[in-house]
């Protein structure tokens, strides 16, 4: 019961700092069709400009004025960059994002070197929260959850509310028509690119500081954000959020439930030992395979459901 | 695929610049080839190891190099690739260059041995040695050794029992986290072993294997920690899985000690940050803090000065053993061959910098040095990567403790 409850509480953190990461993505993979392999890249220079902003003007400016860079960084992106290659589809769009990638790693590490940067947590956050059976919990971790869920709900009031919302929403569903009836789709499409932005930094000036800020953070957390986006489904929000804290929950409650195949066969009353036959297979315990079940989720849900949990449309 | 053959090209350029600039240098130097990942996403290793090396090689040649010649390191990118690693060999022996150096990835030092093994049966011309400082898979001088290889870093085994050496009495539930791959597999089994051997008052409370740079989140595994009861963490992790590991410890206030291999490698200091005080262990050869406790003033010069002129720290310092066995095995040699030299290097004792004798095993060629497990704290005179903490020294195990028995059964040429 202890460990289920402080599992739960570690699942839900981690599943909304997913959220964060994927909600951005999310956005812009139904609306422009683009999985944007830049996007984790994104989340890095949230946190180095965080890093650097909060270094001169404190956390509270940074976690305001990073966003804003990267919104800035994503703009510029869209308007010289992927609207000129959209002409010639989404596999050029796909690689040219996949460029942007790598030149965002290389340009992190000659600016800031290699080695992590000591972006710390505010000090007025770091300490402990409450405790639950002797574990704490940190004030951090507590602040992570509001900022996400702030912003869940911010982006769902905008798109279900607002004007803008409502074009964003008609253009993902049927881009060709809101052009037809006159809307500027290119203007909304950097919008949502450097909104997509804006959220990813706003992720990597929570999520820097909580992990740790290196040139390879990109590279540790675009896979996980991809499994999100595509387990959530096209052109839902809310299939996004739920893949975001199932995901979460799943890796976290494997690696606390000590159970392998093997011992389910036993308590069916078949048992097992060395010399049965996928031995070495059965008997890997759960927590062993906890951080790869995702990916083995997105492999099913591929194969059973293509559009996704909530996806309104075939990806 | 799209990835590797961008990195392949960009490598393929590295190693051309390297070779050129070699070719251009004067014709007196004894070179000496080195390989590691310089590009890619552990760049930072092959990078500071490559600086510290040319700062230590500098002493060497201010102390005369050897055979009246200074030494010369040239740099190949193997982008922590075997394949790449491989090709790095050949453009050293292409260049008679008599030694290849490599620091990091077993499964590259494996690749090497057997490359090395090969190229010196069919061109015993152009022989060359491979000098390893830090592939540490305990096989690579068991069931895979070699005559031309000699690896001057303690290998898991020996970690483990060091580790197992440096528990406090007090100290008797531990829990063994490691990455599920060939090295952390090993660090597993060997650091059980040694504690049943060493202290088999201590139980081992939980066990775990975690898959190599996957986990993002490690609160769920500090529950299950603090759950189990354990009073100390034992790991092998190295990178985001050590740092992020420690890191969600301390957040979730775990009154836990961290015994590690790897925390005081280039940006652990950084990542675990002053939180650590007194929890955070390492298994090291050497830390700048040790010239202090020794109280020589000229090591401390030395490391100092290093320290003037780079921005990371010194912690290869310990590496300046490799070079001074390598000037000593040439003089004795009296010459650049390097069948010459492996000999002169086999069962060789040297008093290294700290005045311990360091000897290279003849039966395995393992070097048997003496170690520490330092403890990151404050209030010592140099503090790593510019957190106030340092490494501090808490248990010193003698090269004499360590002699662990082997079972190479080496090949060696016919004279």
């Amino acid at each position: 019961m202890e460990v289920f409850l402080v599992s739960t509480l570690n699942g839900l953190v981690y599943g909304m700092l997913l959220f964060m990461l994927a909600s951005g993505l999310t956005l812009i993979f139904s609306m422009m069709g683009v999985l944007n392999f830049a996007h984790a890249s994104i989340y890095m220079l949230g946190a180095y400009f965080a890093y650097d902003i909060s270094r001169t003007l404190g956390f509270w400016s940074a976690l305001v004025l990073a966003p804003a860079l990267c919104f800035l960084v994503g703009a510029a992106v869209e308007m010289y960059g992927l609207r000129r290659v959209h002409r010639n589809g989404h596999i050029a769009e796909l690689l040219f994002t996949f460029g942007i990638a790598f030149i965002i790693e290389k340009a992190v590490q000659m600016i800031w070197g290699l080695l992590p940067v000591p972006y710390r947590v505010p000090a007025v956050l770091d300490l402990p929260l409450f405790a639950i059976y002797g574990t704490n919990f940190h004030a951090y971790r507590g602040f992570m959850l509001l900022i996400s869920v702030l912003m869940f709900v911010a982006i769902w009031l905008g798109l279900t509310r607002t004007r803008i919302g409502m074009v964003i929403q008609a253009a993902l569903t049927h881009p060709e028509m809101a052009s037809s009836l006159g809307h500027n789709v290119p203007r909304i499409f950097t919008l949502v690119f450097a909104s997509g932005a804006a959220l990813a930094g706003l992720a990597g000036v929570i999520g820097g500081n909580y992990f740790v800020t290196e040139p390879s953070m990109a590279y540790t957390m675009g896979p996980i954000v991809f499994v999100v986006v595509v387990f959530g489904g096209l052109g839902s929000l809310a299939g996004c959020f739920i893949a975001s804290l199932f995901m979460g929950l799943v890796q976290t409650y494997a690696v606390v439930i000590d159970y392998s195949l093997a011992d389910l066969l036993k308590s069916a009353g078949i048992a097992i030992n060395t010399a049965s036959p996928w031995a070495e297979v059965l008997t890997v315990p759960i927590p062993r395979i906890g951080a790869l079940l995702p990916f083995l989720l997105l492999i099913l849900i591929l194969l059973f459901r293509p559009r996704g949990l909530l996806g309104t449309r075939d990806t | 695929m799209f990835r590797r053959s961008l990195m392949a090209l960009a490598g393929a350029a590295f190693a051309a610049l390297a070779s050129l600039s070699g070719a251009a240098q004067a014709q007196g130097t004894i070179k000496i080839a080195y390989t590691d990942p310089l590009s890619g996403p552990f760049a930072q290793v092959g990078d500071q190891n490559l600086k510290q090396f040319q700062y230590i090689i500098d002493y060497i040649n201010a102390k005369g190099g050897a055979l009246g010649r200074k030494f010369e390191l040239v740099a190949f990118d193997n982008k922590s690739q075997p394949s790449d690693a491989l090709i790095a060999l050949k453009s050293a022996t292409d260049q008679n260059i008599p030694i290849i150096m490599q620091c990091s990835g077993s499964n590259i030092a494996a690749a090497l041995i057997e490359g090395v093994e090969k190229h010196n049966a069919r061109n015993p011309e152009s022989r060359i040695v491979y000098v390893n400082c830090g592939a540490v898979a305990t096989e690579l001088t068991n069931e895979q050794c070699s005559y031309w290889h000699f690896r001057f870093d303690a290998h898991v085994a020996m970690k483990a029992e060091i580790m197992a050496r440096a528990l406090p009495k007090e100290v008797t539930k531990v829990y063994l986290l490691n990455q599920d791959y060939l090295f952390g597999q090993s660090v597993q089994r060997d650091v059980k072993t040694y504690l049943a051997k060493l202290r088999p008052d201590v139980q081992v409370v939980g066990d775990e294997l975690i898959p190599l740079g996957k986990v993002k989140d490690f609160s769920p595994y500090i529950t299950k920690i603090k759950a189990s009861g354990a009073q100390a963490l034992l790991t092998g992790n190295w990178g985001p899985d050590m740092t992020l590991l420690i890191k969600a410890g301390m957040d979730a206030g775990l009154d836990l000690r961290y015994y590690t291999f790897y925390a005081h490698l280039g940006g652990g200091a950084i990542a675990i940050g002053p939180a650590g005080d007194g929890k955070v262990r390492s298994v090291m050869a050497f830390h700048e803090n040790v010239a202090v406790e020794t109280g020589n003033k000229e090591l401390e010069e030395w490391t100092k000065a290093f320290r003037a002129k780079h921005d990371f720290d010194f912690y290869a310092a310990g590496f300046r053993t490799i070079f001074e066995f390598i000037q000593a095995g040439f003089n004795k040699a009296g010459s650049v061959d390097a069948a010459k030299f492996a000999a002169a290097l086999e069962g060789m004792t040297i008093t290294d910098m700290l005045n311990t004798p360091v000897t290279m095993r003849k039966d395995d060629h393992q070097i048997l040095t003496e170690y520490f497990v330092g403890v990151f704290s404050k209030g010592v005179k140099y503090d790593s990567e510019k957190t106030g903490l340092g490494w501090k020294t808490e248990v010193t195990v003698p090269a004499k403790d360590l002699d662990q028995p082997n079972t190479c059964k080496m090949k060696r040429p016919r004279a």
